[in-house]
């Protein structure tokens, strides 16, 4: 498979006046020390193969619509190299070109040219971008007399029906009502079955998960994490909330045993993080079983919330634990004498597996979080004894 | 899919400007300059009930206007209103389409900043929509031509075609150049409404082109002929062209002193063709003076 884009070491640096010199006076009087250098993008690569789905995420300013704009072309890069192949569209702003005294009809043909669609071309998908927005009645009408639903829908009418090989989408498929959203999503699928590639910057992080094929975060204009979309959801997750989202986390099995709740129990007995380093902490599984197991096995790991590497695990049969035969409700508590390891968040998996076959009944990957700190240092007035002594000189 | 496809490297390096590959991918994304114009038009023209018949309207007022005034004062210059449009028209599409072209980057940026073309396109439009009102107003002076029996002379609207191209040049290279630099500094559209101001009179539109040459002819600064000087500018030579096309006549009453400068055809169609030949040049300074600049336009603005 070739790639229809490829990113290598591209670095975007802005020059950010503190009030722009946009005159032949200011210029001159302006002293080059004003400028502030602000790097929007530090050696990012990356590379979409073709026919792929490719989404771009990061928080706001992470440099997900610089990349963007410098792949469509409308940006230089400071240094680095883009190589794109095939006829591209970038649909940075929906209706881009739309003017409010022309009518839904010139606004089409306006947009269309700008997607790079001839006249000709545009005459032979108005029908379907009229049906698709919904608008048969109105596209007489000057779109200054149009809702801002109605612009978008017609916006991103026009949008889906360019015809190219590579699709930049930024931001712009969180639009409309829900019913219009799955219908822009599903045209999004039927690019995908024709084998376009596509680039999407989005802050839906399910749209993520649910049609790309890869991921890419950017965090402060490098790169932060690449691979599959579950994966650096998760990551993208754990940066933006630094909390799991409950919603998301994969779980498996055949739920023959269910994990019906899984609670860490602190050193002062209570269920309130965080962990002091060294403290004890308990793991508390709690299994409901749907029909009589009789070879349950129960084990859990703990990850670095760091570099995701395990640091801890155990299991109930490898620690000689026999779970005998029951239906009903069991809890298995996994006493951690002391968690000696660094500040900072650590993940837990737990998973109910079958001794025997190691058949998966429940498993939920890196659902639970806690983490660890220091001791904090004591600050307050308290009362701890002092002994006094005199010595004779 | 795309095998086969060009593969499109994008660097630091802006790319070098081939004129001719350039002129391709323009011409490839003309959907957008005529849609560009259209709107223009469109939202010129809208909610009003006559439309584009104002703009036929304008030159039909100016010459009734004319042929009243001069009916009354008597002035001894013949068809006067014929001698002053055809200077004028010209003038106009060199003027508006230089003030309106040099914002056009600046006024579309939303544009620049949010979709990729040709950023050419856009001063390119302002010539367009400058163009569509030169042809109209001049058919109606051509119509005021034939009809007011001034009549169309042959071999002078040969020059006709040559003065056309010459000054089609000259604007396109310099709203090119004004747009590019006008994202900037933004001095230049304040700038430029007073230069076209002193250029305006600078030209020999209103006044009669002999009278200057009359009256510089003879005299010289530091061994440079005034007369001489007055045609650097490039735009006498071009409205002198459309004159002598469109007026045709030097010396319209025997006896008293000529309207057009005492100049053959052939020097003038030289002169034009020397306009026409320093206009590329400066088409192909002011495009890549654009072309380099353009590749900033998105941050600049």
């Amino acid at each position: 498979m070739n790639a229809a884009i490829e990113v290598e070491d591209v670095s975007k640096k802005f020059r950010l006046f503190r009030e722009r010199p946009t005159s032949l006076k200011q210029r001159l009087l302006t002293s080059r020390s004003r400028a502030e250098d602000f790097w929007a993008l530090r050696d990012v690569s990356f590379d979409v193969r073709e026919g792929g789905t490719l989404g771009l995420i990061g928080h706001n300013g992470s440099g997900k619509t610089t990349i963007l704009k410098i792949i469509a072309g409308i940006l230089r890069p400071t240094s680095g190299t883009v190589r794109q192949r095939g006829r591209l569209a970038a649909l940075l702003e929906l209706g881009a070109g739309f003017h409010p005294e022309l009518t839904g009809r010139e606004n089409v043909y306006l947009n269309a040219s700008f997607l790079g669609l001839s006249r000709k071309e545009t005459d032979s998908v108005y029908g379907a971008i009229v049906e698709f927005a919904e608008l048969e009645e109105f596209m007489d009408n000057q779109v200054k007399f149009y809702s801002s639903g109605m612009l978008v829908r017609l916006g991103f009418a026009v949008a889906v029906h360019v015809d190219p090989e590579v699709l930049l989408i930024d931001e712009v498929l969180a639009v409309g009502d829900e019913a219009f959203q799955a219908k822009c999503l599903e045209r999004i699928r039927q690019f995908q079955r024709d084998g376009r590639t596509i680039v999407l910057v989005t802050h839906a992080l399910d749209t993520v998960r649910a049609i790309c094929d890869r991921a890419v975060m950017l965090h402060h204009g490098n790169v932060h994490a690449l691979g599959a979309p579950d994966d650096v959801v998760r990551e993208m997750r754990y940066v933006l909330l630094g909390q799991v989202d409950e919603s998301f986390v994969p779980e498996e099995g055949t739920r023959e045993a269910e994990i019906e709740a899984v609670d860490f129990v602190y050193a002062d007995g209570s269920g309130e993080g965080p962990l002091l380093r060294g403290d004890p902490l308990t793991i508390q599984v709690d299994v409901r079983t749907n029909e009589p197991i009789r070879d349950l096995d129960v084990d859990f790991a703990i990850l670095d919330g760091a570099t995701n590497h395990v640091v801890l695990d155990a299991r109930t049969s490898t620690a000689g634990v026999e779970i005998a035969t029951f239906d009903g409700k069991k809890r298995v508590r996994f006493d951690i004498s002391s968690f000696p390891y660094n500040p900072g968040k650590y993940w837990v998996t737990v998973g109910l597996t079958s001794r025997e076959s190691g058949r998966l009944y429940h498993v939920q990957t890196q659902r639970y979080l806690f983490e660890v700190v220091d001791a904090p240092r004591i600050q307050e007035r308290v009362d701890v004894p002092v002994e006094i002594e005199v010595e004779e000189l | 899919m795309a095998n086969g496809a060009e593969t499109i490297v994008r660097t630091s390096e802006p790319p070098h400007l081939r004129i001719p590959q350039r002129a391709r991918e323009v011409y490839g994304r003309r959907e957008i300059l005529l849609n560009l114009v259209r709107k223009e038009l469109k939202v010129k023209y809208t909610a009003s009930i006559l439309g584009a018949v104002w703009s036929l309207l304008n030159p039909v007022v100016f010459l009734a206007v004319f042929t009243f005034v001069v009916k009354i004062t008597r002035t001894s210059m013949p068809d006067f209103p014929v001698y002053l449009l055809s200077g004028l028209l010209a003038w106009n599409l060199f003027s508006v389409s230089v003030s309106t072209g040099a914002r056009s980057v600046i006024d579309n940026s939303n544009l620049v900043k949010k979709v990729a073309f040709p950023h050419e396109i856009l001063p390119l439009s302002s010539v367009g929509v400058a163009l569509i009102d030169f042809v109209l107003q001049s058919s109606v002076l051509l119509v005021f031509i034939v009809l007011s029996g001034h009549g169309l002379h042959v071999p002078e609207l040969a020059l006709y075609p040559l003065a056309f191209l010459a000054l089609a040049v000259f604007t396109v290279a310099m709203t090119y150049w004004l747009s590019a630099l006008n994202v900037r500094y933004r001095d230049i559209q304040h700038l430029l409404s007073l230069g076209l101001l002193v250029w305006f009179w600078f030209t020999p539109i209103v006044y009669q082109g002999h009278l200057v040459q009359n009256a510089l002819q003879d005299r010289a600064i530091l061994g440079v002929n005034l007369w001489d000087l007055y045609l650097v500018n490039p735009l006498t030579p071009i409205v002198l062209g459309f004159q002598r096309a469109l007026y045709a006549i030097v010396q319209p009453v025997a006896g008293s002193p000529p309207v057009l400068p005492t100049v053959s055809l052939a020097w003038l169609a030289g002169m034009l063709a020397l306009v026409l030949a320093g206009s590329l040049l400066f088409l192909l300074y002011a495009w890549r003076t654009f072309f380099d600049l353009s590749g900033d336009f998105a941050e600049e603005l």
